[in-house]
């Protein structure tokens, strides 16, 4: 029986939209944390950790974010964890948003100049307190532009999660055009939602980067 | 933790997991070839068309950037055939990857297109070359070769991001693993296999573009 485009069917592709957003979150921040200790990881003196999270950032971004999504959620049943698609979407994206982090902000903080490390160091900081009183501040102003705009690139990547079957924007969008089918309409107004969510953060993200890239030039 | 890993049905269907591969690095290359045309056009219009035309342009980057490639996948594969277009799995993958892969490649190549200096298009023409000339050998060709690990980066997203079109059933690498996968039952065994065959085709495509630079690119410039 194929049902019409209505009213109801409109609010249930919104009403997923909580679910886009939850996972986008859940990504961000968890993704922002691991994320950190990439980039740290990343930019430290010492080797070992150096080439684990070279390694790291390499194999996330050298594979499918579907086949990551794959692997947490079939990887699970074999260490005997029965995961929800929910909880393995949300472990997905965030190892895979913690490796672009990381490698977004290894950039920023090797943007601090080095004398900045050499005279923090010369102050007598240790490595805590040289990353979190001269080194972070300095190269979070230089993040703020390329992490905004990296969100886009993870709510845009929960959409993968319609595949191992959790029930977010997209796969409401393929529910609802399974029982209408008006695919057009329905991935229509599913496309114009996503834009509605990401576009104003990518015009934050070019205009946060004209704003920070205006003194230096 | 007693799980018995059984990769032999993996590799019993090694011929039919090359095949996938083969279209996956197929799609990749025609996504590529016909993307950049798509982007050369593109950038080229944004940079100096007429109004009408840059905003145009503007709108296509904008809402391909803005919107996931599955619902960009599933608008060419669903959407065309209601008014009338039927495309195979293949052919919807082809253009989804073309349409998504242009709109990021024309923002790069616009950039690199931006950077040459005006007086090198006016020396160029000063020299009595035609604009097309002075289009292809002055402005595109510094252009790209200042934006290549831009765009070629780009290239590599969108071989793996190709894996998001198995949701369409095209016979792509993806697709091959979740059909071994539907008839073996060895999911964790296939996935691994099979996202170390991405990886070793990523490696081979950063490979690939670095010769390709040493061979186009490698003239040594002074800009100053």
């Amino acid at each position: 029986m194929i049902r019409a485009f209505g009213y109801n069917e409109f609010l249930f592709l919104l009403s997923a939209v909580q679910w886009t957003l939850m996972l986008s979150v859940i990504a961000f921040i968890g993704g922002g944390i691991v994320g950190l200790f990439v980039a740290l990881g990343r930019t430290s003196d010492v080797k070992p950790l150096r080439l684990l999270a070279t390694g790291y950032i390499q194999l996330f971004q050298g594979t499918p974010l579907l086949m990551q999504l794959f692997l947490v959620f079939f990887g699970a049943t074999v260490i005997g964890i029965d995961m929800s698609p929910w909880v393995a979407a949300a472990v997905g994206l965030t190892l895979n948003t913690s490796a672009f982090l990381g490698e977004i902000w290894r950039g920023c903080i090797q943007s601090v100049p080095r004398g900045q490390w050499e005279a923090a160091s010369s102050l007598g900081l240790r490595y805590p307190g040289l990353m979190r009183y001269v080194i972070l501040p300095q190269a979070v102003k230089v993040a703020v532009p390329p992490t905004v705009g990296y969100l886009v690139q993870v709510i845009k990547g929960t959409s993968l999660a319609a595949i191992i079957g959790f029930v977010e924007l997209t796969r409401a969008g393929q529910i609802v055009n399974n029982a209408t089918f008006q695919p057009f309409l329905v991935f229509g107004i599913v496309a114009a939602i996503y834009f509605a969510l990401c576009w104003p953060l990518s015009l934050l993200s070019q205009r946060l980067e004209a704003r920070y890239a205006a003194p230096s030039r | 933790m007693t799980y018995d890993f059984q990769f032999d049905a993996v590799f019993a269907s090694w011929d039919y997991l090359l095949d996938g591969a083969w279209l996956t690095v197929r799609l990749s290359f025609g996504a590529m070839a016909i993307g950049m045309v798509v982007a050369i056009l593109c950038a080229l219009g944004k940079t100096s068309g007429p109004k009408p035309v840059r905003w145009a342009i503007n709108a296509y980057i904008e809402v391909i950037r803005n919107t996931p490639f599955l619902v960009q996948i599933f608008l060419i594969f669903f959407g065309l055939p209601t008014v009338g277009l039927r495309l195979s799995p293949d052919m919807a993958a082809l253009i989804a990857m073309v349409v998504n892969v242009g709109a990021y490649a024309t923002e790069i190549i616009r950039a690199g297109i931006e950077s040459i200096h005006k007086g090198q298009i006016e020396a160029g023409l000063a020299l009595g070359l035609r604009p097309l000339q002075v289009f292809r050998h002055i402005v595109l060709k510094p252009a790209l070769r200042t934006v290549y690990p831009a765009l070629t980066s780009q290239f590599i997203l969108l071989m793996l991001s190709s894996s998001v079109v198995s949701a369409i059933s095209a016979d792509e690498l993806t697709s091959v693993a979740n059909n071994i996968q539907s008839q073996t039952f060895r999911s964790f065994e296939i996935y691994i296999v099979v996202t170390g065959v991405y990886l070793v085709l990523a490696l081979m495509f950063s490979a690939l573009f670095a010769g390709i630079y040493r061979l186009a690119f490698a003239y040594s410039i002074d800009r100053r």
